[in-house]
């Protein structure tokens, strides 16, 4: 497998992960909203599916991005992809 | 050069800035203590502001085609985070999004989760590849990516009924915030609004709406948080409310079960004034079906991910990097904002309802409330309205009707705040629509003037000629804009989710597809965009007609019948035609890496 293979197979798997945390916390969890939303785990005494749309997803996917990011330079950093000075 | 310099002194530049305005809302202050009229304050705030933002876009005038169509590509990440919040979030997020969450609850906080998740698929499917491409505007990845003048064209054609949509919501919302602070009629102060719009990126295109957008983003969060911490502090619910709301959710839920949700007769409900409405569903219980919840979940988090406004901000960075990092800045100052609207919903909501609280007035009488400063103001706006359906002498929770507008704007005023504040409110939201304006109005001049005058009608065009061109087609999209604001056909917020639907149904899977499946071709990306389209505008005009729909899907989740339409339709055509030349997909292994040049830089 070529250089370029092996990064875009990295690339991708990252791909994957990343959607499958985003389509726990953007869609996953709401199907089982009603259930959620009679538990006692209740984050600053909201109640829980309630909590989530107004705040835990919301942070979630910001760190979530951040996180992604920090993993895709760490790929095109092994395979010596990374933009250099004069690039672009 | 002045312009390095400029650069390597935003943080100096939009600080200071910052610091001018807070002066200026405490010299507002203290201007209300000696007396001055409250009128006099909200003209103050709206027109000071705009006349900042126009300068800024005065200051950022360029003949350069680099700079006028991607501000020459050297916006830092955090400022470029800022400049795709306020360019993202809209009329709809700051005026709007509260309402529908103080009406509806947890069904519309939908929107909340659409409007962030969406971030997570333009980070790691498409802002960091569209950047490498390289290209002016959206259309512009399409034309050369699948290659052909109708495949740029189609793009073209979706970008425009999307963004369009779009910014007559915005233009509409300018024009209510600016009748109620110039107070001015509101077919006057839609072109009012049009003429700060075109001050900001007439003369500077990208570059000017970059450099206005970080301002209106200051403004616009200062303007929103600023009040839902004084609130919070002064109903007693504590002096961080995002963390201290809980006791104040559940008394909503303990009135709501006291009050119980009357359904008002047609007749009764065809007295109240258009676009009004009442509280009708719980605040904080799950009370929409998951599909419900979901499906606009996702229409909103496809369409972030397809609205060219959004994307045509992370063609600016200076590299993919920052471009990837940059929409992580970009959520997290809209975070910031999106994680207060609940928290100004539920003040909003419990100091109107709450009999105990001075501000309360369910449970009134009727001629008590008739007679309360605000009211009397809201109702002359047509934005607030109550009747005596019962004929009891007391007003009900059914009774009350509020324009979804008013629930941002007038709170600061219900809530007991000076005046001072709700002029703040209302530079803030003029603010927000002009910035999701600027971008909107541009995308699409951009769109016109690089994708069908430049590329398709006179390649020969010089850059003198193709930036009067572009200018001539921003002027022109404004008005037009502006006419159909007037007319006012759909709310804020519903013509807003109507862009997110009709961008998914057309633009979605042609943009990701293009990056992530070679195989991908002309025929395919064609059939994806206009079937997608038309499919998706069918459904829409069946549902408003009366049609029934199906699975579920209304009028405001349309978007999921296009988008389906548009991927099979891709997929198969791109199957039975012939695959993409090895040029082509040279180009999209180009795409795939960060380093090297630009794709188009290559060609």
């Amino acid at each position: 497998m070529s250089k370029q293979e092996q990064h875009w197979e990295k690339t991708r798997n990252l791909l994957f992960i990343t959607l499958a945390i985003w389509f726990v916390f953007s869609i996953g969890i709401f199907l089982f909203g009603a259930e959620m939303q009679e538990s006692n785990i209740r984050p600053f005494g909201y109640p829980l599916t309630y909590w989530f749309t107004c705040q835990g997803s919301l942070a979630i996917f910001v760190i979530l991005i951040f996180w992604f990011a920090g993993r895709q330079e760490k790929i095109d950093d092994e395979f010596g992809f990374s933009e250099r000075e004069g690039d672009q | 050069m002045i312009k390095g310099k400029f650069i390597d002194n935003l943080p100096k530049v939009y600080g200071i800035y910052t610091g001018g305005f807070l002066v200026f809302i405490i010299l507002m202050a203290i201007a209300e203590q000696a007396g001055m009229s409250a009128k006099l304050i909200g003209i103050f705030f709206v027109a000071f502001t705009v006349l900042i933002y126009a300068l800024i876009g005065w200051l950022s005038r360029t003949l350069q085609v680099d700079a006028y169509y991607v501000a020459g590509r050297q916006v830092p990440t955090v400022f470029n985070g800022m400049a795709t919040a306020a360019d993202w979030m809209s009329g709809a997020s700051f005026v709007a999004m509260a309402g529908g969450i103080y009406f509806k609850g947890y069904g519309y906080m939908a929107l909340l989760v659409g409007w962030t998740g969406g971030y997570v698929l333009v980070a790691s499917l498409l802002a960091p590849y569209l950047r490498k491409f390289g290209c002016y505007t959206v259309p512009d990845f399409i034309g050369t990516r699948y290659g052909g003048n109708l495949a740029r064209f189609s793009a073209v054609i979706v970008l425009t009924v999307a963004s369009f949509t779009y910014v007559t919501a915005q233009i509409n919302a300018t024009g209510t915030i600016a009748s109620v602070a110039l107070d001015i009629p509101f077919g006057i102060a839609v072109y009012v609004g049009l003429a700060s719009i075109l001050m900001c990126s007439m003369l500077g295109g990208m570059r000017a709406v970059t450099w206005t957008q970080v301002a209106q983003y200051i403004v616009l969060i200062i303007a929103y948080l600023l009040p839902v911490f004084w609130i919070s502090s002064k109903l007693g619910a504590g002096f961080f409310p995002h963390f201290m709301l809980a006791d104040e959710v559940a008394r909503i839920a303990e009135l709501e079960g006291q009050f119980g949700f009357v359904k008002n007769s047609a007749a009764d409900l065809a007295t109240v004034p258009k676009g009004l409405a009442g509280i009708t569903k719980a605040h904080s219980s799950v009370n929409a079906t998951p599909w419900a919840f979901i499906s606009l979940a996702v229409c909103m988090m496809a369409g972030t991910a397809s609205l060219p406004h959004v994307m045509m901000r992370y063609f600016t960075t200076p590299s993919v990097r920052t471009a990837r990092r940059s929409v992580g800045w970009s959520l997290f100052f809209i975070f910031l904002l999106y994680s207060s609207a609940p928290m100004l919903a539920t003040l909003s909501k419990l100091s109107l309802i709450d009999p105990t609280l001075p501000t309360g007035i369910i449970g009134k009488t009727i001629a008590e409330v008739q007679a309360i400063d605000w009211y009397q103001n809201w109702n002359q706006a047509n934005l607030m309205f109550i009747s005596d359906f019962n004929g009891n002498g007391t007003l009900e929770l059914n009774e009350f009707f509020m324009g979804g507008k008013a629930v941002v704007l007038a709170t600061p005023e219900i809530a007991g705040l000076p005046y001072v504040i709700s002029g703040l409110v209302a530079a803030g939201g003029m603010a927000a629509a002009m910035s999701t304006a600027d971008g909107l109005v541009l995308a699409i001049s951009n769109a016109l003037s690089h994708d069908i005058y430049y590329k398709i009608i006179n390649p020969k065009a010089e850059t003198a000629k193709r930036l009067i061109v572009a200018r001539v087609l921003l002027v022109l999209i404004g008005f037009a804009g502006a006419t159909i604001a007037a007319l006012e056909i759909q709310g804020i917020l519903g013509s807003v989710i109507w862009a997110f639907d009709f961008a998914m149904s057309g633009l979605f899977f042609p943009l990701v597809l293009g990056v992530w499946w070679k195989r991908a071709n002309a025929p395919g990306a064609v059939a994806g965009m206009l079937l997608g389209l038309i499919s998706g505008t069918a459904y829409l005009i069946w549902v408003r007609s009366g049609g029934s729909g199906f699975l579920g899907i209304t009028q405001l989740t349309f978007g999921i019948v296009g988008a389906a339409v548009s991927l099979v339709s891709m997929i198969v055509v791109s199957l039975i035609t012939a695959a993409p030349d090895a040029a082509t997909q040279k180009m999209v292994d180009d795409v795939r890496i960060p380093s090297g040049k630009t794709v188009l830089a290559q060609k």
